[in-house]
């Protein structure tokens, strides 16, 4: 953090502009509200004006004029090509129509992996219940590339998840497909406070391939708990630019309700 | 370790047959008041679903009558249930859930009060997923016993779900086998109904056509009564037939403090109150006393948090701030009508 009161950005904005810049023009991505909706909002107003952004609970292709505070709310189909069903956006998804699907959870392993079901070991009495999958685990098992914004943290990245609620490369090598779920489907890129990692091709397993900058490579490693890859052209994220930064600002998050905030 | 399959209704469709013909053909009038309709189709045991999605379009007044009442020990379907399962559990009102999401408010974080509730021991869970709920909502609807799908395999979320494996007898596929899931009593809140049950809403759907489909009662809460006249003038616009449906109750702001597209956006001040409030029991109780159990109806729930002029705002927040409010005014007849006349009941 030595560097932070330098930094012309926050760590959620460097999220979410770094999210955006995962999505390419004319791809299609899944989204829910918050940090997600508002890469795929960044997405749309720089480089990829063609997106095709879709909401689990029904709304296609909305004209996103203020962010939704709900994924079912009617900012999530004003002026869209479909005010559908759950089942018209999750077949969609399970058809191989859509590319990406930002998510987020209490924890994550190595592989991936999501929790965001409950903390303890035993599911009939948790220490804490948390809501449970949503649409998050149909989401991670049909879109082709799975995009996981988070607070980078020892609490968050742990070795052994309490509770698997969505799947990433589940075990790692084969397993993932080996278990049914569709084939090249998977966790892509995973995107924190202080990194960006994606996956050993074979393995599976968490490799990081660009570090934020002001964060060392042993600042994300302590902040992991378990034992990372490191990718042999290790990169320094490229800062937002202030024209992402404005657009963030002035047009998508006007009140800083999503943008003040890194949890 | 609860592993082996739990199931909370049964899925088999030959039960459901049976059951569904004995129900009403006829387009008999089937308008009556909430405390009726809560009397009448939901008793202790039942398992419930709550159309809409989080705090949009869902019956939130039935929730609070549920409560009022007093109905205990119902299963429940957590389909992205938010404010709904916040209100029943002010009364302890579920024993059981399949839990896709519950216990949050999406952005706005978590219930203090929903959560404790479930870590109590009290509430037997099944997870699920809100596209595992949707199949088997859809299963119920098409009358078979369940429908493959290929999410959630290889998770944790699938091993303590309803759900077993099936191999697909064309391509050797490994698929969950989702069962049906035929609930007893389903409410669902619309824009429109007529006084026999005819129904239809606007904007997305969730999985509300599959529920009322496959619920074997259905209740409807309406924004507004129609004549008949004006739905059957536009059949394709009904998302609701009267054959589905046990009766029709005429809730204005039903939906509050959730949204209601195109009439009143969510009262997010309010939700936000409440989520506070459970953080101090003692004030949580008096709270949701008041607005629950010392409150007749929802009107008068409406009146104590704000009343016509909150609605107003609401309304004006969910249209008038959208720039193209135009295309979309929505008002029974073409007529708008103030939430003053709409509360004073007229």
């Amino acid at each position: 953090m030595a560097n932070k009161k330098e930094r012309l950005y926050n760590e959620m904005e460097l999220m979410i502009v770094v999210g955006a810049r995962q999505l390419e023009d004319g791809c299609s991505v899944g989204v829910g509200t918050g940090a997600p909706c508002a890469a795929a909002m960044l997405a749309q107003r720089t480089h990829a004006p063609e997106i095709l952004i879709l909401f689990e609970a029904g709304g296609v292709k909305p004209e996103l004029w203020k962010m939704p505070v709900s994924v079912g709310d009617s900012r999530t189909f004003r002026r869209g090509v479909r005010a559908g069903s759950m089942s018209d956006v999750m077949e969609t998804c399970a058809r191989g129509m859509v590319d990406y699907t930002f998510l987020g959870g209490a924890q994550i392993d190595s592989f991936g992996n999501l929790n965001s079901t409950i903390a303890g070991s035993d599911h009939d009495h948790p220490q804490v219940r948390f809501p449970g999958s949503g649409g998050a685990n149909d989401y991670a098992s049909y879109c082709w590339r799975t995009l996981v914004m988070t607070v980078h943290d020892r609490r968050r990245f742990v070795e052994k998840l309490d509770f698997i609620t969505t799947p990433g490369w589940l075990q790692g090598g084969t397993s993932r497909e080996d278990a049914g779920l569709p084939g090249n489907t998977g966790p892509y890129k995973i995107i924190t406070t202080m990194a960006v990692m994606g996956f050993h091709p074979q393995s599976r397993r968490m490799m990081v391939i660009s570090i934020h900058p002001g964060y060392s490579r042993s600042d994300v490693q302590n902040a992991t708990g378990f034992e990372l890859l490191w990718a042999e052209d290790l990169a320094v994220t490229e800062p937002p630019t202030e024209k992402e930064l404005q657009i963030l600002r002035t047009e998508i998050d006007r009140d800083g309700y999503f943008i003040g905030r890194t949890t | 370790m609860s592993t082996d399959r739990t199931l909370f209704t049964d899925p088999d469709p030959d039960h459901a047959r049976a059951y569904f013909q004995t129900k009403s053909r006829r387009e008999t009038p089937c308008l009556m008041s909430l405390p009726e309709a809560v009397a009448t189709y939901v008793h202790d045991g039942d398992y419930l679903v709550s159309g809409g999605f989080g705090a949009v379009r869902a019956p939130i007044a039935a929730m609070h009558e549920i409560v009022r009442q007093g109905r205990k020990n119902l299963g429940f379907a957590g389909h992205t249930s938010t404010h709904d399962i916040q209100v029943l559990t002010v009364g302890r009102a579920y024993n059981r859930v399949d839990a896709a999401y519950v216990v949050g408010l999406e952005a706005r974080g978590l219930s203090r009060a929903a959560r404790s509730w479930f870590e109590s021991g009290s509430v037997r869970v099944v997870e699920d997923t809100n596209h595992g709920l949707a199949v088997r909502f859809k299963a119920a609807a098409m009358g078979v016993p369940y429908l493959p799908m290929r999410s959630s395999l290889g998770t944790d979320t699938y091993r303590f779900s309803s759900s077993t494996t099936v191999i697909c007898p064309f391509t050797g596929m490994k698929l969950a086998a989702k069962p049906a899931l035929y609930a007893d009593v389903a409410f669902i809140h619309v824009h429109e109904a007529d006084q026999f049950g005819n129904a239809r809403f606007r904007g997305i759907q969730v999985s509300d056509i599959d529920v009322a489909n496959s619920a074997k009662r259905v209740v409807i809460t309406t924004e507004h009564i129609v004549p008949r006249e004006e739905m059957v003038a536009h059949p394709e616009a009904i998302s609701i037939p009267y054959y589905l449906v046990d009766a029709v109750c005429h809730v204005p702001g039903g939906a509050y403090p959730g949204a209601m597209p195109y009439e009143y956006f969510s009262d997010e001040d309010h939700l936000k109150e409440w989520l506070q409030l459970e953080g101090d029991p003692e004030r949580y109780a008096t709270a949701t006393a008041d607005w629950i159990f010392a409150s007749s109806d929802h009107r008068e729930y409406i009146n104590k948090c704000g009343g016509a002029q909150r609605m107003e705002e609401l309304r004006r927040l969910e249209i008038e701030d959208d720039p193209d409010h135009g295309v979309y005014q929505i008002a029974a007849n073409g007529t708008y009508r103030s939430w003053e006349e709409r509360l004073r009941g007229e």
